[in-house]
């Protein structure tokens, strides 16, 4: 029996928005290559959006001389990504619930309830500066052949 | 039907203005201003406006479209017009959802629906 450890790769971009979609390019093309569905690449995809958003925006400032690091391993059965930009951090806690009264009419602050919606585990560090999301493929593939 | 920019497409029916987005990703943050822009000259031509917002050709957007549609339902209630989408795909409905928009907006099945009883 063969036995893959999950690949890992990491990247760093320039800290502007429109950095994030060769980022998901290549995390797109080793989820297919992994078997992951068309709603898990969905979720990805989205998570990444308004994770790299939030850190080219309100992490990094908008500021173009700083970047924003992108590190992810995708194995059979799950996905992980970690983005980190280089802000000075902020508590998630603090975040107010979009869904809530007034804010419900805000054109901002949705990202992180997205986040946590299609994540099935969305993790900052202390400095909250860097999160770290998994999903888990939403329909395992499951196969008798090992080679695949 | 009107084009305008190559985001948005216009036709101006009797009882509504139908804007259709004719992108299937709407991501940039450059394009969603480009969007918005277009959206606020539609509106401001009319002097009450009754807008479907067809999303038929959108198969994927994040929550900065959404901020879009906050700003531009404002200004149409501020105009004392209607606001209707439509045409909503399942997993983009879902976001709607996820986030209680479905409460903020009125949103239809069709175009045909969504011009129904407009006045």
């Amino acid at each position: 029996m063969t036995s893959k450890m999950p690949a890992s790769y990491s990247i760093v971009v320039e800290s502007k928005t429109s950095a994030v979609t060769d980022v998901f390019q290549q995390i797109q093309a080793k989820l297919v290559e992994h078997n992951f569905g068309k709603d898990d690449i969905f979720a990805v995809h989205l998570t990444l959006e308004e994770a790299f958003l939030n850190a080219v925006k309100h992490g990094n400032k908008l500021d173009p001389s700083k970047k924003v690091k992108v590190d992810y391993s995708i194995d059979a059965e799950k996905v992980e990504i970690s983005i980190t930009d280089q802000g000075p951090g902020f508590r998630p806690e603090n975040v107010e619930d979009p869904r809530l009264g007034e804010n419900l009419f805000k054109p901002g602050g949705r990202g992180l309830l997205l986040m946590n919606s299609y994540m099935d585990m969305v993790k900052f560090n202390e400095q909250g500066n860097s999160v770290s999301m998994v999903r888990y493929k939403e329909k395992p593939y499951l196969t008798k052949n090992p080679d695949s | 039907m009107a084009t305008i920019q190559p985001n948005i497409a216009v036709e101006y029916a009797e009882n509504a203005t139908i804007v259709s987005f004719t992108d299937e990703k709407i991501l940039e943050e450059k394009d969603i201003y480009s969007l918005q822009e277009s959206i606020m000259s539609v509106i401001e031509q009319a002097e009450r406006i009754n807008l479907i917002l067809d999303f038929g050709n959108v198969k994927f957007l994040s929550s900065a479209v959404l901020g879009l549609l906050i700003r531009v339902s404002k200004r149409i209630y501020e105009r004392d017009g209607h606001l209707r989408l439509c045409n909503i795909d399942p997993k983009i409905y879902e976001i709607f959802k996820i986030t209680r928009l479905t409460k903020t907006f009125d949103i239809y099945k069709n175009v045909e629906s969504a011009t129904k009883d407009l006045s």
